[in-house]
């Protein structure tokens, strides 16, 4: 959501005096970026995830697989925070542990169809032609596919596992940052300074990498941002679905799928490793969010 | 207009054409031999070579693709590995319920998405704004499978409400109705509120007050009323991800739909009915596209002439 007065704040202080001296384009940011609390607070909670993905396995206080049959399907108490599951292991300890999965396919498979697709996008805008029709009827093709069906299909052909999964989100993800990418490659494409560097004889490549693609980076950070919740969701679909990790992975949505045969006895199953993902998601979208009104605040959903 | 309607109708056959290549190609790119899949582990090899010879798979490439054409233009779209039944009855017998699910979502959501989106719009930056898109970006953030089991868990376990899952009666619909739908109820408020504030900012808004109109009357008649065109396409564009998302929702609910069947499939490698409904999903989507297209062609007279 874009929001122009926050944006207009944002502009006045700029102007003010304090900020005459010397401001970098990293140092405008963060100050635009300051004005956006739900955006910080945000921030500052996928940051403290990355932690927890780092020592996960170090500061989780019990084991992810070792079963303990004394106390299976605990509700939650001081000694298990969350309960324990239908083999007595920590849901609390699991879900630390499957912070690493979570973030991990998440990041990798956005970075992947990033790539790709930022390579398409620009080859695609920068030759137009053929090229680029050929390039965006691919794209099509896998826009016709809605939502999470092209992720299974992959998944169908290439067998289910964490693996199968990242591959699956990257190509879904292909066709996505490649029309983003195109889109603002051919409006940096058209401006003066490119077409003065192309006067004077910059290669193409040069020309593309140097200076084209510079211009396209805010548009390929908002977008990374703002997919990377998407792609968490759609790995703990597909692992709930049975399609992605199997047991005993601490992936959460695995661990959701195995908390359904006992909804009606220990919802705590089933609860805890969604809340996980809500808020995961939902930081990585309010960060998102927050870059885009910073940094591209012609952007719209 | 009928210019437009062409074009766009021939621009969807090459991505027609491709998705066919795409989903025909899907049985090719599976690991493993399909006759022997459809044979049996057991079946002897002569057995995998009848089955060859019945399924077509030793004929060159491209008369297999034709064959595959023709078969869907007959209805014919192979039988099912697992049943032994025509994929065709398979997916008919499920078509509906899966139809129902996703209108019922769609209906509610879009109303509802509308609400939030014109009075956050009308009360910016007020708490009713920060509440509804708050509300927003967590009904996009949350796993519907999620939200799917807590309301069974409060509405159908604890209270006994409404069934648990299945589908007997009208209450059946409730509850997975409103998981579906409220992915998209989101993105209908936070879209139809950023359009309506552009609108509001307009001339002609500001001559509707001017004039002395009441408040209702300017946002509910004037703004709302040029406000819809994006979100129309945005809506359409929606339907997909309803598809999509039908398939986890059935899961959740032992919905006798669509996407359940597809899960099953892909658990059974029974790539017919995995490619069957690959391809009506995607027929599906290019049909809505094209019609929101249209509407969209329609409504905003300058798209037609670009």
């Amino acid at each position: 959501m874009a929001n122009p007065e926050t944006a207009e704040v944002a502009a006045k202080v700029t102007l003010s005096s304090e900020s005459v001296e010397k401001s970098s384009p990293i140092k405008e940011f963060w100050k635009k970026f300051k004005k956006q609390r739900l955006a910080m607070v945000s921030g500052i909670f996928v940051f403290l995830l990355i932690i927890i993905a780092i020592f996960g396995p170090a500061i989780a206080p019990y084991s992810s697989e070792e079963p303990d049959y004394v106390n299976v399907l605990q509700g939650s108490s001081w000694e298990h925070l969350a309960g324990t599951d239908a083999f007595g292991r920590d849901i609390f300890s699991r879900i630390i542990v499957g912070t690493r999965i979570s973030l991990f396919v998440g990041t990798i498979s956005v970075l992947l169809g990033a790539v790709v697709g930022t390579v398409l996008g620009l080859i695609s805008a920068f030759y137009g032609r053929w090229v680029d029709s050929i390039i965006m009827r691919i794209c099509d093709v896998l826009f016709a596919f809605p939502g999470i069906l092209l992720a299974i299909g992959i998944i169908a052909i290439l067998g289910p596992g964490l693996g199968n999964v990242i591959i699956a989100i990257s190509i879904f993800n292909i066709p996505n940052f490649a029309r983003i990418v195109r889109g603002s490659a051919l409006s940096v494409k058209s401006t003066v300074y490119v077409e003065a560097t192309k006067s004077i004889g910059a290669k193409n490549g040069r020309l593309i990498w140097k200076h084209i693609f510079p211009g396209t980076a805010s548009s390929i950070i908002v977008n990374f941002t703002m997919r990377i919740g998407t792609a968490i969701l759609t790995a703990a679909s597909l692992s709930f679905l049975g399609l992605g990790a199997q047991p005993p992975t601490p992936e959460w949505g695995a661990m959701l799928s195995n908390g359904r045969d006992y909804l009606s006895t220990s919802p705590h199953v089933t609860f805890y490793p969604g809340l996980a993902i809500f808020l995961t998601v939902l930081a990585f979208n309010l960060l998102g969010d927050g870059l885009r009104d910073t940094l591209d605040p012609k952007i719209k959903d | 207009m009928l210019r437009y309607v062409i074009k766009r109708l021939i621009g969807i056959i090459p991505i027609l054409f491709f998705v066919s290549i795409f989903i025909f190609l899907f049985v090719h790119l599976i690991p493993g031999d399909p006759a022997r899949l459809v044979a049996g582990q057991d079946a002897t090899l002569q057995d995998v070579e009848v089955v060859r010879q019945e399924l077509g798979l030793n004929q060159p490439i491209h008369i297999q693709y034709f064959n595959f054409i023709s078969g869907i233009f007959q209805g014919d779209v192979g039988s099912s590995i697992k049943t032994g039944r025509p994929v065709f009855d398979e997916i008919a017998s499920r078509f509906m319920p899966t139809f129902w699910l996703t209108f019922w979502s769609m209906i509610w959501a879009v109303m509802v998405g509308l609400l939030i989106g014109v009075i956050s719009a009308t009360k910016r930056n007020k708490w009713q704004d920060y509440l509804g898109m708050f509300g927003a970006v967590s009904g996009i953030s949350m796993p519907s499978f999620w939200m799917g089991l807590l309301l069974i868990q409060v509405f159908a376990v604890q209270l006994g409400w409404l069934p648990v899952g299945g589908l007997e009666s009208w209450q059946s619909y409730i509850l997975p109705s409103i998981t579906l739908g409220s992915g998209v109820a989101a993105v209908v408020a936070r879209f139809s509120r950023s359009s309506l504030m552009d609108i509001l900012k307009d001339d002609y808004i500001r001559t509707g007050r001017a004039k002395g109109l009441n408040e209702h009357k300017v946002v509910w008649g004037h703004g709302l009323k040029n406000a819809m065109i994006p979100v129309v396409t945005m809506t359409g564009l929606q339907f997909g991800f309803l598809l999509g998302g039908s398939i986890v929702i059935e899961t959740v609910f032992s919905w006798p739909g669509l996407g359940r069947l597809l899960i099953d499939s892909v658990a059974f490698r029974d790539y017919p009915v995995i490619q069957a409904e690959m391809l009506l999903f995607a027929l599906e989507f290019i049909l809505i596209n094209l019609i929101v297209d249209l509407i969209y062609g329609f409504l905003n007279p300058q798209i037609r002439y670009d």
